[in-house]
């Protein structure tokens, strides 16, 4: 079965703290508007799969909630993953791929001001040997910026060069929690926090949400006045274990790159889910990018990350500058697990 | 537009017990995989994706741990997806492998699905006080129990119905070494003199807490053509959800369920999965559960299920053996009962089922996964023969 796939609708919620809505209410939004500017009607949307994590949400089944705010009566077509919703976006991809069903609506969300979301994510470190050591997946990023550096694979100045630009970025995107006119001599000025971190480093604590809207091709064309085709996607995972990887590349976002097909064509725009600056510079090398890819022009997980959100975000963004008439080929990139350990990379294309 | 023909080539399973204090979780679901690609004729090299399923992470408290599994399972350099779908899990995981394959994204899926419980406090992982929310009254039991009472009401079952369950899947267990609980001594007066748990549940009407895991590789029909040994077809797969409380909702016998079962019928062929089922796989996590299923599955009338129990029609012998392997009520490493389910009814129809095979006649089998508060639904059909 080979169905083309597009993106027909995208919405999203940022906030870097949300004190009045819960999840269901954060997701209820995002869900209403990207139903509505999909032209699908509920009703007919064949297949829902949202991405969330328990223990952000600090409870069992954070999925359940999330329910109620998709309307899921009479019963509908569900499933969910314990991941970034951009992995929700593959199956939903999978299952309209398999000709079960011609639309499918994708969601994400997540409220990390609630809790330390970087020791949350430390929990996804080995059980046995890692976790207990109780390293912050800021710890972990921090050792993979350092085993870079010492590498020459990048320096202190390409960080702040990847911030600054993030930042800079972040000021004219409506969604970004973080926005800052910075120079990279500006940052570099300021404390270490996280050695070799700063702070402007670090992706912002952000409370938020994402829908999208997938239709097979024929349903798509009916549907949207310019639907955006997802070309080539793919997911990789590394190893868990830390001193058996080579932390200054990303194997995974490599290898997931060249099952997308980035490499068969030209990108103009790139959107990647670097949650640490130096992840900007690793991925760009992962990815094959070159310096006439714009990358991050959202600023990126830099100034928004909604933890489990910021993937499919990249790809809602990547297909929104396609839409927009900034590119007319981009990338999106996903990742989870410590230090880059799990990426997606997906390549999204107008007509 | 045809989807790719799939079919399971492989099953594996460790032997399900209260406590793998010999083996790390990555050292479990690695038992299961191995067993799978041997009896599939495979190595990890031949897979091209791997899904892993789990319930809640709160169970053991590792965020994501396919993460950390990734060697263990051969996922290196290769995609890794994790579902969760609450007790659904292990149906909805290999629903998801077979949509790799369907959708002619891979040849070769490795579904696995797991739960450690001796590392874990399942009640207390479902229990977790959250603010503004009302609590889910202390585990799975207490939560269906009320259900099950509702039943009883309107079903004017008399109270010995669950206790016939509790002793068939316990007998029909002996029969499957993998099972976690044999009782070759058990009686109706032992179940009915067990403690209470949650009215009418006794300890013995409740499935146990499980260490284990359970793996499957699916393939492409070209790739089941290669296979050594005997394959199971996917005839169809489907899954349902509804909201857990809105007024109205009826509980006892899910809207969900009904619709999912109808979905995979229609797809299987199925008219009667009385007569046009050989045997079913089903999620029967309380005794109870068995003929509250039978109505929600359609294998009779509303209000009837109990008189089938009480016939004996689902026994080991009888015209439509439920859960020949000892089901969930011997075995419950909970994120893997369900692809366990799933994994049984492919063994039927491969014939490798052993000594709990029962006679392949129609050539189908029903493998069904239930979660959440009864909204969670995923069910398989497979058969000894391809689809048409």
């Amino acid at each position: 079965m080979t169905r083309r796939v597009g993106i027909v609708s995208f919405a999203q919620v940022t906030s870097p703290c949300e004190r009045r809505r819960n999840e269901v209410e954060l997701v209820i939004p995002v869900v209403q508007e990207a139903v509505a500017a999909s032209g699908i009607p509920r009703a007919e949307i064949g297949f829902t799969c949202s991405g969330s994590c328990d223990y952000l949400y600090g409870g069992p089944f954070a999925f359940v909630s999330g329910l109620d705010a998709v309307g899921a009566w009479p019963p509908i077509r569900e499933s969910h993953v314990e991941a970034d919703a951009a992995w929700a976006l593959y199956e939903a991809w999978l299952v309209i791929r398999s000709g079960e069903v011609d639309s499918a609506l994708v969601y994400g969300f997540g409220k990390p001001s609630t809790t330390d979301a970087a020791e949350v994510l430390g929990l996804q470190a080995d059980p046995y040997t890692v976790a207990p050591l109780w390293p912050s997946a800021t710890d972990l990023a921090a050792l993979a910026a350092s085993a870079a550096i010492a590498a020459g694979v990048l320096d202190e100045r390409d960080m702040a060069e990847a911030a600054a630009a993030a930042r800079r970025a972040g000021l004219t995107n409506p969604h970004a929690v973080v926005g800052e006119d910075v120079t990279a001599d500006e940052l570099l000025a300021r404390p270490v926090t996280h050695p070799p971190l700063r702070d402007a480093d670090l992706a912002p604590v952000t409370d938020g949400s994402v829908a999208v809207v997938l239709a097979a091709e024929e349903l798509a064309r009916k549907v949207c006045d310019a639907p955006v085709w997802i070309t080539g996607i793919a997911h990789r995972v590394d190893t868990p274990s830390l001193g058996a990887r080579d932390l200054t590349d990303v194997p995974s976002a490599r290898a997931a790159a060249v099952a997308a097909g980035v490499g068969d064509g030209p990108v103009e725009v790139a959107e990647l889910a670097a949650t640490h600056s130096h992840e900007v510079v690793l991925l760009r090398r992962a990815l094959g990018l070159g310096p006439e890819v714009a990358v991050n022009p959202s600023g990126g997980a830099l100034v928004a990350n909604p933890v489990v959100s910021t993937g499919l975000i990249r790809i809602g963004e990547a297909a929104a500058g396609i839409r927009a008439g900034q590119a007319r080929r981009a990338v999106a990139h996903a990742a989870s697990g410590p230090a880059l350990q799990q990426n997606l990379v997906c390549v999204l294309e107008g007509d | 537009m045809g989807a790719v023909r799939t079919a399971v080539i492989g099953v594996g399973q460790t032997k399900h017990t209260a406590a793998r204090t010999d083996v790390t979780m990555p050292g479990l679901v690695r038992e299961a995989a191995l067993e799978a690609l041997a009896d599939a004729g495979l190595g990890f090299a031949d897979i091209d994706a791997v899904v892993l399923g789990k319930a809640p992470d709160t169970f053991e408290g590792v965020v994501m741990p396919e993460l950390a599994f990734a060697d263990a399972l051969g996922a290196v350099g290769k995609p890794l997806l994790r579902v969760h779908t609450a007790g659904s899990v292990g149906g909805t995981t290999a629903i998801v492998g077979a949509k790799h394959v369907m959708a002619g994204v891979a040849e070769r899926v490795l579904v696995v699905a797991f739960e450690k419980q001796s590392e874990s406090n399942a009640t207390w992982g479902l229990t977790i006080p959250m603010p503004f929310t009302p609590p889910l009254v202390a585990g799975a039991g207490g939560y269906f129990a009320p259900l099950i009472r509702a039943y009883i009401r309107r079903a004017n079952a008399p109270a010995h119905i669950g206790h016939l369950v509790a002793v068939k899947d316990r007998l029909n267990a002996l029969r499957n070494p993998k099972a976690h609980l044999h009782l070759p001594d058990i009686t109706l007066e032992q179940v009915a003199e067990s403690f209470l748990l949650w009215e009418p549940l006794r300890y013995l009407d409740t499935c146990p807490s499980s260490d284990g895991a359970m793996a499957l590789v699916l393939a492409s029909e070209d790739a089941a053509r290669a296979a050594p040994g005997p394959v199971a077809w996917v005839h169809g797969t489907a899954m349902r959800s509804e909201p857990t409380m809105f007024a109205g909702r009826d509980q006892v016998n899910p809207q969900a369920g009904r619709d999912c079962a109808a979905d995979v019928y229609r797809q299987a062929g199925i008219r009667d999965p009385r007569r046009d089922l050989d045997c079913a796989e089903v999620y029967v996590p309380f005794s109870w559960y068995e003929p509250m299923w039978l109505e929600n599955l359609g294998f009779c009338e509303p209000g009837e299920g109990w008189k089938l129990t009480e016939a004996g029609v689902t026994a080991f012998d009888g015209e439509i053996p439920w859960n020949p392997s000892g089901g969930v009520l011997s075995s419950n490493p909970i994120g893997a009962s369900g692809l366990i389910r799933f994994g049984e009814a492919a063994q039927q129809m491969r014939g490798r089922a052993g000594d709990y095979q029962v006679p392949v006649r129609v050539g189908k089998a029903l493998g069904h996964a239930y979660g959440g508060g009864s909204q969670f639904f995923a069910m398989w059909v497979v058969g000894a023969e391809p689809p048409d």
